[in-house]
């Protein structure tokens, strides 16, 4: 029934456009959603792509995780919104893999699904006091300060304490210490959400520790990251020179590794700079080789963070591996704070009817082809479903990573269609964008229908948000803008 | 006759720039230049055509070091070019030539060279890498500055000539210089391990 309803959509379709196209259904709007568009429009010129994400507006992390004082790395919205806008693509908000549409379902109304849906959610350190207030992870705090719907009633506190805890040492965590510490009138200039902003202002924090388990040969921060932190006017940095003495395996890890080098190097001359002292200054610390063993509440303030117990480390060589991994010593030492921020990486969340391994956290796969199960074996691929970005490769590398993660996943597409693995879309034609409106229509309606018995009116914004007709078609969808 | 066939291409242009098919022009590294700015023309520089090249020479790129002098905005000047070769990663090769003072970036997006500039020029991505393949030409390019190396830091496919294609910028002496674009998917492995630079 439903296949004579997606007949007639189909003769209604455009004249130019193929009788039969290849319908390819991306979830998640970030860049590696619209690269893997962009390549799958390049190398199929029959296909209609839809980009489907679960905000009303596109571009995932380069819209909520980039900081707001690095408008140039969000540059690359340009080339996504000209993606979106060919005639065989489409943008579509609101949509949610597992709620507004199941995943079996996307498959029946699709030929090709890629699931680029990310990591939204965190690791665990997993000691105790974990669940303490003042404790955030970083990708939440970073969601705050950009203006991401489901963090701007975050409200972290940051009006009670004068020194705030970062663990971690990767970028997110330099940002996140630049934005608590970048004088709230260069902030004022960025696009940083105004709430952040009005907090930022008010803020006490003066003095901000990052927290690594290991030394600063292991940093995994960058150097323009790490050069601009340093930086900061009126910041003092303090770095140990003891923690900046390498062992012979340091010195082979650096040996190989340009990004390390640089980075070792930034640190070295940052420690041996003049140690400017003026009281109001604000302070930032580099902590090496302490690892968290719990939180510490204070007197007062029950199940409020008041510091992190931490045990000190040494570095030893892993088995096998090669690398380097921090080892305690038995030695504690504590560091007070009011507010602490996780950052030791995101986590992807999986969803009914996928297979997920839970232990790398992403969805097994073989150069983007989804696997069944975690066990590896070739033979069990899900016929029609492919992954690409953070869900494919884990929560690390940068936005052009994905140009490659991408261009793998387009070319096991490319070839699974030419090998005749995916059936022929003459064969097999499939509603595609038709199919998902009306499939998402019906599901609002049950949805809004319950919800007037339960708390009267209740309508969504913004259901469909197309680039080519903004204003014209879609009253309520929304202009491209930084802020949410 | 140069007339018509200018305002034909005119023409042509303003109808594809309507159908938002401005693909080409907008991709052209500018840097703090907002691209609905002014009409960029669709066409390959003949070394004849001189009246659009100043609107595609003109710069504000702050990065760059330019060797050679600024155009003085004259449309009627003698505009000098230089050969440069693109080899793709399937190892073909496109022969160009690049007007004095264009970046590699520009030149190859006018000539449909498919190199990525994701941060259209403004050194905060690595997508334009290029690798040079003479290390005669290499060592005739100025020194990456501290940001340009922090940005090659990330690039893919890393070697000891690599460049920024947006900060190399066309001068005579660069005359004959061969380009590779880095062979992204043979480079690229799903742990995220970089190669070491060969």
């Amino acid at each position: 029934m439903a296949f004579c309803r997606a007949k007639t959509w189909f003769s209604r379709s455009f004249s130019s456009l193929s009788s039969n196209p290849l319908r390819v259904c991306v979830v998640g709007s970030g860049p590696a959603g619209f690269y893997t568009a962009e390549k799958m429009l390049k190398a199929h010129q029959g296909a209609e792509i839809d980009i489907v994400d679960r905000l009303p507006t596109p571009f995932g992390l380069v819209r909520s995780g980039v900081a707001p004082d690095h408008p140039e790395t969000k540059i690359v919205v340009n080339q996504f919104s000209r993606v979106a806008q060919n005639d065989r693509c489409s943008f579509i908000g609101n949509v949610t893999l597992g709620s507004s549409i199941s995943l079996s379902e996307l498959r029946e109304l699709y030929h090709v699904v890629v699931l680029a849906y990310g990591a939204e959610s965190d690791r665990v350190l997993g000691i105790p006091g974990e669940d303490f207030a003042g404790i955030h992870s970083a990708r939440e705090f970073v969601w705050w300060y950009n203006g991401h719907p489901d963090c701007k009633n975050l409200d972290p506190d940051l009006k009670s304490t004068d020194t705030a805890v970062i663990l971690g040492q990767g970028n997110v965590a330099l940002d996140v210490a630049r934005i608590l510490l970048r004088p709230t009138m260069e902030l004022a200039k960025t696009d940083i959400a105004s709430h952040a902003l009005a907090a930022l202002e008010e803020s006490s924090i003066r003095k901000v520790y990052l927290v690594g388990r290991r030394g600063p040969v292991q940093a995994a921060c960058t150097a323009k990251e790490l050069r601009e932190i340093l930086g900061i006017k009126d910041l003092n940095v303090h770095i140990q020179e003891s923690d900046l003495l390498k062992s012979p395996a340091d010195e082979e890890e650096l040996k190989n590794n340009r990004i390390q080098r640089r980075v070792y190097e930034l640190l070295s001359k940052a420690a041996s700079g003049p140690s400017l002292t003026s009281s109001g200054q604000r302070e930032l610390h580099f902590v090496f080789f302490r690892k968290p063993d719990r939180f510490l509440d204070s007197g007062d303030r029950n199940g409020h963070v008041a510091g992190v117990h931490c045990e000190k480390t040494i570095l030893k060589e892993s088995v096998g591996s090669g690398k380097q991994i921090a080892v305690g010593t038995g030695q504690f030492e504590d560091l007070e704070c009011g507010i602490v921020l996780k950052s030791i990486g995101y986590k992807s969340v999986p969803i009914n009817g996928l297979p997920f391994d839970h232990h790398k956290g992403i969805v097994p796969n073989i150069q983007g082809r989804v696997l069944s199960n975690t066990t590896g074996n070739p033979t069990l691929v899900e016929e029609g479903l492919y992954v690409c970005g953070w869900l494919k490769r884990g929560p690390t590398g940068i936005i052009a990573t994905n140009l490659y993660c991408a261009e793998e996943t387009v070319a096991s597409i490319s070839e699974d269609l030419e090998q005749g693995k995916l059936p022929s879309t003459s064969s097999l034609p499939k509603p595609g964008r038709e199919g998902l409106l009306q499939s998402c229509m019906r599901g609002r309606n049950e949805k809004s229908s319950e919800d007037k018995s339960k708390t009267g009116n209740h309508s969504e914004k913004g259901f469909t948000y197309k680039f080519s007709s903004l204003s014209r078609k879609c009253k309520k969808g929304r202009k491209v803008q930084r802020k949410t | 006759m140069f007339a018509s066939r200018l305002s034909r291409v005119g023409a042509w242009t303003v109808k594809e720039l309507c159908k938002g098919k401005y693909k080409s022009a907008a991709r052209m590294g500018h840097l703090y230049r907002p691209y609905g700015h002014y009409l960029q023309p669709l066409f390959k520089p003949q070394s004849g055509t001189k009246i659009f090249q100043d609107t595609i020479f003109q710069r504000h790129n702050t990065f760059s070091t330019t060797a050679a002098d600024n155009h003085s905005g004259e449309e009627n000047e003698e505009e000098e070019t230089i050969s440069v070769s693109f080899v793709d990663k399937d190892g073909e090769e496109h022969h160009i030539r690049v007007p004095i003072g264009m970046s590699m970036l520009e030149a190859a997006h006018e000539n449909d060279i498919e190199l990525e500039g994701a941060c259209e020029g403004s050194l905060a991505c690595s997508t334009c890498h290029v690798i040079v393949m003479d290390m005669e030409y290499y060592n005739k390019l100025e020194d990456p500055t501290d940001e340009e190396n922090d940005m090659l830091d990330l690039a893919f496919g890393l070697t000891e000539t690599s460049r920024l294609g947006c900060q190399v910028i066309a001068s005579p002496e660069l005359d004959g210089m061969r380009l590779a674009l880095p062979a992204a998917t043979r480079n690229f492995a799903v742990d995220g391990f970089i190669p070491k630079p060969h």
